[in-house]
């Protein structure tokens, strides 16, 4: 033990600290993350734990929370039936995406490529509903969808065929959810498409072209080369389309308010209605707390398995 | 003869694809066309023409339904109270996560991966999971029925996955440039100000024009936060007006070509930013 040295090194730390450069460093760093951690933990940490607190009250909003419930909002919204239907809903939206979307998109990636003749047109037309907002995309398709075919293009189309009958569309409960999905699919297909064509950009093309010279056909490169060469692009765009598919509000709450009889509700029209209309905001906290743990546990679970060894970062 | 033959063949075998690729992709441009023309069709139309022949071409056209909407001063100050938002929330977003980017990109401290991954949690869960607590917060503020709260959110909801791109381009510009503005006597905030935010200027673009475009179309925020009628947005007002005015389809498809169309502008001049700035989002995170 040198007590010299043990002298020594505290000195030289205490220099370190007060050098000037060092010092204001420090204060930089400080300076420059307060925003970022200031308007963070002011607007979506500390909520979180203000609705934690609220989700074990019976409140609705006037004075202070005095109705202590504990888990009873949690073990109501779990057998509610309503809500199961939602989470139902909600897993059907986002298999259906996962399995028609996506594939969708990706299809049409490929296909336009890296040098169709007309790519930059079709990736801005594609591209355009995801531009529109949800508020009008609604009222488009709610006029599309129209019972009347006098008002509705799609029943206009569909009764020139014989023996067919105009359909009621958003107000039939067996409908509903699949022209939602078809709304939900025409406005965000060109997001995912996007992601797939930027993806496809950073694929070197002779990978490809060995491919072909080795003698695999169009459908075989496809498969065994570009699709696993997009992988992490690919798991990008599950993660967000079951993220947006679980969370999706704004189409469903404008076109149907989760009717007819919650034959479209989903978690977060299920949420909006205790909350904001019913004004139960003990129950709606508990709700969005539920909502919040079920895309925490997926992104968190997702991220760990599809961590997987990156194809592009090899190249 | 047979060399002409195989070459016609190779001809047809390399067309047949492509003519097959063009027939899918104008499929699918008419079904994304289709839509939005017939509602700007519908806006050039009176409300009479709208109910005997709704699905023909708008001629002579009507710039009537225009000009209605265009005298209501509601619609003004609803493009007014949009700009501000939006405008708002950009420059928060930029001013925010152009700071946190620097620091998490080019300097060293303790807790500083913890730090990051805290602020990056935001990815995990979209704004509509989170709205009901932010409006218990924004309550308890006394910011219900203010814009500003509304830039708030929509800043707060910015900071994960624009910070993301931006550390992420910061990054990628050489240190012996700091290196040297240090030596030339530049300090910290000095080298950020004068040489990392200029050389950003794309990456700043991307993430501005995405802000704006995510900021000019979110319903949720203003819904719950608004509810003074004087400061409703457009996506809000333009829920209500169709609410109100359902009977009158020539009008509610003014008003929503009306709103539509600055977006629309928008997105023809700053196509590129967007694009690159959902592409380094997804491809990076």
């Amino acid at each position: 033990m040198n007590i010299s040295q043990g002298r020594r090194d505290p000195l030289k730390w205490q220099q370190r600290i007060n050098s000037p450069r060092r010092v204001q460093d420090h204060l930089a760093i400080f300076l420059f993350l307060l925003p970022a951690f200031v308007i963070f933990l002011l607007f979506i940490i500390y909520p979180i734990f203000r609705a934690v607190y609220f989700s074990l009250f019976n409140w609705n909003g006037m004075g202070p929370a005095t109705v202590f419930v504990g888990l009873n909002n949690f073990k109501q919204i779990l057998t509610d039936q309503v809500f199961m239907k939602a989470i139902g809903n909600c897993l059907l939206i986002v298999i259906l995406s996962l399995a028609i979307q996506l594939p969708l998109a990706l299809m049409l990636a490929i296909m336009v490529g890296r040098d169709l003749p007309g790519r930059p047109f079709f990736r801005a037309i594609f591209f355009m509903p995801y531009v529109l907002s949800e508020v009008i995309t609604a009222i488009i398709w709610m006029g599309l969808f129209s019972p009347d075919p006098e008002r509705g293009f799609i029943n206009a189309l569909l009764v020139l065929i014989p023996g067919v009958h105009a359909q009621n569309f958003l107000g039939d409960m067996n409908q509903v959810l699949a022209c939602v999905f078809i709304v939900l699919s025409w406005k965000y297909f060109g997001l995912h498409m996007l992601l797939y064509m930027a993806g496809l950009q950073n694929i070197p093309k002779e990978i490809e072209e060995a491919a072909m010279i080795d003698g695999a056909n169009r459908w075989q490169t496809v498969r065994n080369v570009t699709i696993p060469l997009l992988g992490s692009t690919i798991r990008t765009t599950i993660l967000l389309s079951v993220l947006g598919s679980l969370t999706q509000f704004n189409l469903i709450w404008i076109m149907t308010r989760g009717g007819p009889v919650n034959a479209s509700e989903v978690m977060s029209t299920y949420m909006y209605r205790y909350a904001f209309i019913r004004f139960q905001l003990g129950y709606g906290s508990a709700v969005a707390l539920v909502m919040l743990a079920i895309c925490l546990v997926f992104s968190v679970m997702y991220l760990r398995l599809a961590r997987q060894p990156d194809y592009l970062g090899g190249i | 003869m047979v060399i002409v033959n195989i070459h016609k063949r190779n001809a047809i075998k390399k067309k047949l694809p492509r003519f097959f690729q063009y027939l899918v992709l104008s499929i699918i441009t008419l079904i994304i066309l289709v839509p939005i023309v017939i509602i700007v069709f519908g806006a050039l139309k009176t409300r009479g023409e709208m109910f005997t022949h709704p699905y023909t071409l708008p001629i002579p056209a009507h710039w009537e339904n225009f000009a209605v909407i265009l005298n209501t001063p509601s619609f003004w100050s609803m493009l007014r109270n949009s700009l501000i938002v939006m405008l708002g929330s950009t420059a928060g977003v930029l001013i925010v996560c152009s700071l946190a980017s620097f620091i998490f990109a080019r300097m060293q401290f303790r807790g500083k991966d913890l730090a990051f991954n805290f602020l990056t949690l935001g990815l995990m869960f979209p704004i509509t999971v989170a709205i009901m607590p932010v409006y218990l917060v924004v309550r308890q503020m006394h910011l219900i029925d203010t814009l500003l709260a509304v830039i708030l959110v929509q800043t707060a909801f910015g900071i994960s996955g624009n910070m993301l791109i931006l550390r992420g381009f910061f990054t990628s510009i050489p240190m012996e440039l700091q290196d040297a503005s240090y030596i030339d006597g530049c300090n910290a905030f000095g080298f950020f100000w004068r040489i990392l935010l200029p050389l950003a200027r794309p990456a700043l673009a991307a993430i501005g024009a995405l802000t704006m475009i995510v900021s000019w179309n979110d319903l949720l925020t203003p819904l719950v936060i608004l509810n003074r009628d004087t400061l409703w947005t457009l996506p809000l007002g333009t829920m209500q007006f169709q609410g109100q005015y359902s009977s009158d389809l020539a009008l509610t498809a003014a008003f929503v070509t009306l709103s539509a169309l600055p977006a629309i502008i928008f997105y023809l001049f700053a196509e590129r930013q967007i694009v690159s700035g959902l592409t380094a989002g997804a491809l990076k995170g």
